[in-house]
């Protein structure tokens, strides 16, 4: 694949442009997707006060293909007892690429029986989801998933 | 006064965990969207909503503009004894309303 690749350039294009050009290329298509991303990931430090959320213990049901993003159900599950020692104190809803990357902050406790629950969201675009529960022992967990949209949220007027 | 739909089973059995389902009707205009004259509509959504159990705060939610028109919200508490629901939306343009509901434990 490198070698073709290399004969091409040789071929019809002078020495080192090429490589440059697919690097502009990448870094354009590449640059909206990681702003996208580092706005997601600066709202979940604000949730988390800068902890790394691990992965796991979380589910994150919502539909993987979507028709219309102006209602979209959603449900977050996180596993845990529900007891004094050991609960989910608040679960927090982001999304990449809506105009704001807050979806929802949920705040439970021992008294809700179980970490559970369910909402409908408007989707912007397809984009990737992430769901993060606060234990009540300050650590954090998170959920994602990648949606599929056909038609978006917000585009009638 | 927005209508609301809400889904409490009418008894449940002591520590018995149930599930409550919120419905009310709000545009949730999101701030975004332009309107039929072409000028970008003021958001109006609602922003907190609370559920206390004799008297005691037993759920709370921040809505952000990404959450749906007529907004949505099921979540779950243990049935510890009888009292009272009272589910509280608050929003912008000084939006505020307040339903009660009556849960029995037997």
């Amino acid at each position: 694949m490198s070698s073709l690749f290399s004969s091409h350039c040789r071929s019809d294009a002078p020495a080192g442009r090429r490589p440059f050009l697919g690097g502009l290329l990448a870094i354009a298509l590449l640059r909206p997707a990681a702003a996208a991303t580092e706005t997601m990931q600066a709202a979940i430090r604000g949730f988390t006060g800068g902890v790394a959320p691990q992965p796991g213990g979380v589910t994150l049901d919502i539909p993987p293909l979507v028709e219309n993003g102006n209602a979209v159900p959603l449900t977050v599950e996180a596993e845990s007892p529900m007891t004094e020692a050991d609960h989910i104190r608040a679960i927090g809803i982001f999304n990449e690429r809506n105009p704001q990357p807050h979806v929802l902050t949920a705040v439970l406790g021992p008294w809700s029986g179980t970490a559970r629950i369910g909402t409908r969201i408007r989707l912007a675009t397809s984009q990737r989801l992430v769901a993060v529960a606060a234990l009540n022992d300050g650590s954090f967990r998170f959920a994602e998933a990648q949606v599929v949209v056909t038609l978006a949220a917000c585009v009638e007027g | 006064m927005a209508r609301t739909l809400l889904r409490i089973p009418a008894t449940a059995a002591r520590g018995e965990v149930v599930e409550i389902r919120t419905l009310i009707q709000h545009p949730m205009e999101t701030g975004y969207r332009p309107g039929a004259d072409g000028t970008v509509q003021p958001r109006d959504i609602i922003r907190r909503f609370t559920c206390h159990y004799n008297n005691r705060l037993v759920f709370e939610a921040a809505l952000h503009p990404a959450i749906a028109a007529n907004p949505f919200l099921s979540f779950t508490i243990t049935a510890a004894e009888s009292g009272i629901l009272v589910f509280t939306w608050e929003g912008d343009n000084g939006f505020a309303q307040t339903e009660t509901r009556a849960l029995e434990v037997v």
